[in-house]
């Protein structure tokens, strides 16, 4: 068999039937993610490529069918009788193998962005993205399908699609143009659509590759052995990338497929992480809290880059301080929630009414207003990573430190005033703990900071406003009839963001005041090992509905193991780890009544507080078995 | 007739020519920077000395460069030879110049270059350059317009800037 990758055992693989009838929607976590650090495909079980996007994460999509099965576009290939499929990725790397089973045979399908850094690749054209999809015949026959239906600008441009000989097929639309390359004779099915059937035998081998180029002269590659070495190269790439990890304890796995999955979403080019691939996949089915997660948030890099760090990745590390410091500079001292990929600020939302919704959840929201949100956790972000940086051996240098001092004097300036919080609501700011939580991190660090001579600040002012912020959340963020935190001053409300209060060492997991507060959220919030963000009628700008979300879950972990409550941790940890789709993807949330996963995916986020509990608590049962 | 040698006159050429250049190269670019075409003629003279695209980015403008003054040398000598020279006439030459890049040299390309493919082969090891196709449209619709107007604004400056040679 000319497989390029040897076939490991997939009969402990969890199955699934298909396929879908082609108008039903996949449940969201049914999808597999690949990329290259550019751009990253969403591929269903029915080996049809649902979402990309051109040329980078937050570019427009050609295939779209994830929101609108008639118009979005997809790139399907699978067996045309039944079948079953299960899925894994090539150990230690971001290429999918999907295995479909009939009655008459067996195939897999291989698909992957390739990676090619070696100098026998860069010294040979290249296209400026190319998807590369590979079917092999495993045993017995199978007749392959193959549907080619790609629909530009969220399905608003329609193509005619030309044959070009022995080339492939053209696609233009503007300056940008799609070749598609097929080891298999395709016809065309109207303008913009190619089908192609073939019988697939053991041993056969068929490679499909879409070539892309924006602004340049196309590059096509070759198929057949080229795009094996391509494929391989690939792997190859993922592979020694993730050997740097030093972590081998408890949970290697998931962290491993997490890390994997958090260097996919980062920008190879900038070195921001967005956020999550996808858009609009709703928070509760048919609601409309659906968003465009394409962005870079600085929170969401702060809290990685300890994740990096702490597994080994030094240079992720680095490279993502080096984004929020420098691709920040443009808004310095000021710092705004979320920037795209290159660190343009504005991400100016919009509703588009193109496409019908995953399963008719509308709107569908393109670029994200809360870019232009005022919350004051950001700075204390920042800073606070920059700490952690330079606690594991990191170093500053002098324009860098300067950028955080004025952070710094950002957060005394802005610290007594409302902003948005964490949830990003968009009704009238308030005085939310957790913002201002960040804003004493911040300070604090700074302060350890100055103490060892790393930056310069005034230390007296920067002591005094720290202390002031740890007054106002013991006093106005504290309720003191309930005996707990709040989730704002003057509220008597709780959300899940102020268990980071033990988190960030503002105060002891075990101090009665947080153990209270944690109790109060687990009945308040809880839903089994599940964490709600925050309470119905939290935010009344949206309609309420939506999932438990998995970050907030990840921090209960988190406090449990703070907490001194290892096995209950462990518990509640291992049970967070079924709400996983069998690729070890997590989405944004879970539905707590049946677990279905929801809201964008996969989500940085979620992978990021899998990866720093799963640590924090790895850690606390080797002090326990030391003990 | 006798033609006298004015040592001047290849200084013109040279600065001329390299302005003229460099306005054919700001059209020619701008386009693509734009999205009218996707035609850069340095990276296609580039190519054709290395696959590394950094590297036949530098050698394409650097022989592109040398092609432009070439070039003006040739208009030069029709400009004499035909003893009249202006921005009009220039532009005329120009356009002459751009439809056979376009209508000649592009369809022949493929057969000439080491890494442009062909329909009739496909792309292999080292041929993966999309050809260009019939007056460059596979590089998009506006190709032959802005190919065109480029080139005259390069005979447009020589015509209106090189001085004529002396025939006696």
């Amino acid at each position: 068999m000319p497989g390029t990758f040897k076939q490991e055992n997939t009969g402990s693989l969890p199955q699934f039937e298909g396929p879908l009838p082609p108008e039903e929607y996949p449940a969201i976590s049914d999808y597999a993610l690949i990329g290259d650090c550019r751009i990253a495909a969403l591929i269903s079980r029915d080996g049809a490529v649902e979402w990309l996007c051109l040329p980078h994460f937050s570019g427009d999509s050609i295939f779209a069918a994830i929101l609108d099965r008639q118009r979005g576009g997809y790139f399907s290939l699978r067996p045309a009788q039944a079948y079953t499929v299960s899925r894994r990725y090539i150990s230690g790397s971001n290429v999918l193998e999907s295995i479909f089973r009939t009655n008459s045979g067996e195939i897999r399908l291989i698909d992957c962005v390739p990676i090619l850094t070696d100098t026998k690749f860069t010294s040979q054209l290249q296209p400026q993205r190319e998807l590369l999809r590979t079917i092999e015949g495993i045993s017995g026959h199978v007749d392959l399908q193959l549907e080619f239906q790609p629909r530009p600008a969220y399905g608003q441009k329609r193509i005619h699609i030309r044959e070009r000989g022995r080339l492939g097929w053209a696609c233009k639309f503007g300056n940008q143009e799609v070749y598609l390359r097929s080891a298999i004779p395709l016809h065309k099915n109207g303008d913009d659509m190619l089908r192609g059937e073939v019988t697939v035998a053991a041993g056969d081998r068929f490679d499909f590759s879409l070539n892309y180029t924006r602004h340049n002269i196309n590059v096509l590659t070759p198929l057949g052995s080229e795009s094996q070495k391509r494929q391989q190269a690939t792997v190859d790439w993922w592979r020694s990338w993730l050997q740097q990890m030093s972590y081998q304890g408890a949970y290697h796995e998931h962290i491993e497929r997490s890390i994997l999955t958090l260097k996919l979403l980062t920008y190879g080019l900038s070195g921001a992480l967005i956020a999550g691939p996808s858009s609009s996949l709703p928070g509760k089915i048919g609601g409309v809290r659906n968003w465009d997660y394409r962005y870079c948030w600085i929170r969401d890099a702060a809290l990685t880059l300890t994740s990096f760090i702490d597994l080994g990745f030094i240079a992720e590390g680095e490279a993502f301080l080096g984004w929020m410091l420098h691709a920040t500079r443009r808004t310095w001292p000021k710092l705004r929630v979320a920037y795209d990929v290159y660190g343009e600020t504005h991400l100016h939302e919009r509703e588009f009414r193109g496409l019908e919704g995953y399963r008719q959840s509308l709107p569908i929201r393109l670029g994200n207003a809360a870019g232009e949100q005022h919350q004051l956790d950001v700075y204390g972000e920042v800073i606070a990573s920059a700490y952690e940086y330079v606690l594991r051996g990191g170093k500053l240098d002098r324009s860098e430190a300067r950028l955080l001092k004025g952070f710094g004097r950002m957060i005394c300036e802005f610290w007594r005033k409302p902003d948005q919080g964490i949830w990003e609501a968009r009704d009238a700011p308030r005085h939310y703990t957790h913002s201002k939580l960040m804003c004493w991190v911040g300070l604090d660090r700074l302060l350890v900071m100055a103490k060892t001579g790393i930056v310069h600040v005034d230390m007296q002012k920067i002591e005094a406003e720290r202390d002031a912020i740890a007054e106002f959340i013991e006093t106005r963020c504290f309720d003191t009839e309930s005996g707990t935190f709040m989730t704002a001053a003057d509220c008597n409300e709780v959300d899940a963001s102020i268990l980071l209060l033990a988190r960030h060492g503002f105060i002891d997991a075990t101090d009665p005041r947080m153990r209270a507060t944690y109790d109060r959220i687990q009945k308040v919030l809880g839903a089994g090992a599940l964490l709600m963000r925050f309470p119905e009628g939290f935010d009344d700008f949206l309609p309420p509905g939506e999932g438990a979300f998995l970050i907030t879950s990840f921090w209960a972990v988190e406090y449990l193991v703070l907490a001194g409550e290892i096995d209950a941790a462990r518990e509640r940890f291992e049970t967070l780890l079924g709400y996983a789709n069998d690729l070890d993807l997590y989405a944004e949330e879970a539905d707590p009544e049946n677990g279905m996963a929801l809201g964008n995916f996969p989500q940085a986020f979620s992978h990021t507080g899998l990866i720093n509990a799963a640590l924090l608590l790895a850690e606390a049962e080797q002090k326990e078995v030391t003990k | 007739m006798i033609y006298v040698w004015q040592p001047a006159a290849l200084l013109h050429v040279g600065v001329w020519g390299f302005v003229a250049t460099a306005m054919l190269s700001i059209v020619l670019q701008g386009s693509q920077g734009i999205g009218l075409s996707r035609l850069s003629l340095p990276f296609l003279v580039g190519t054709v000395f290395t696959g590394n695209r950094d590297r036949a980015s530098v050698y394409g403008f650097t022989f592109y460069i040398i092609g432009g003054w070439i070039f003006a040398f040739m208009y030069y000598l029709v400009f004499s030879s035909v003893g009249h020279h202006d921005w009009w006439f220039g532009a005329l030459i120009g356009a002459l110049h751009g439809l056979f890049l376009l209508i000649v040299a592009m369809p022949l390309l493929p057969h000439l270059h080491p890494r442009i493919a062909t329909e009739y082969d496909g792309p292999d090891a080292n041929r993966r350059l999309e050809p260009p196709g019939f007056l460059g449209l596979n590089y998009g619709r506006m190709t032959p317009v802005t190919t065109v107007i480029g080139h005259m604004l390069y005979g447009a400056i020589l015509g209106a800037a090189l001085p004529p040679a002396i025939w006696y």
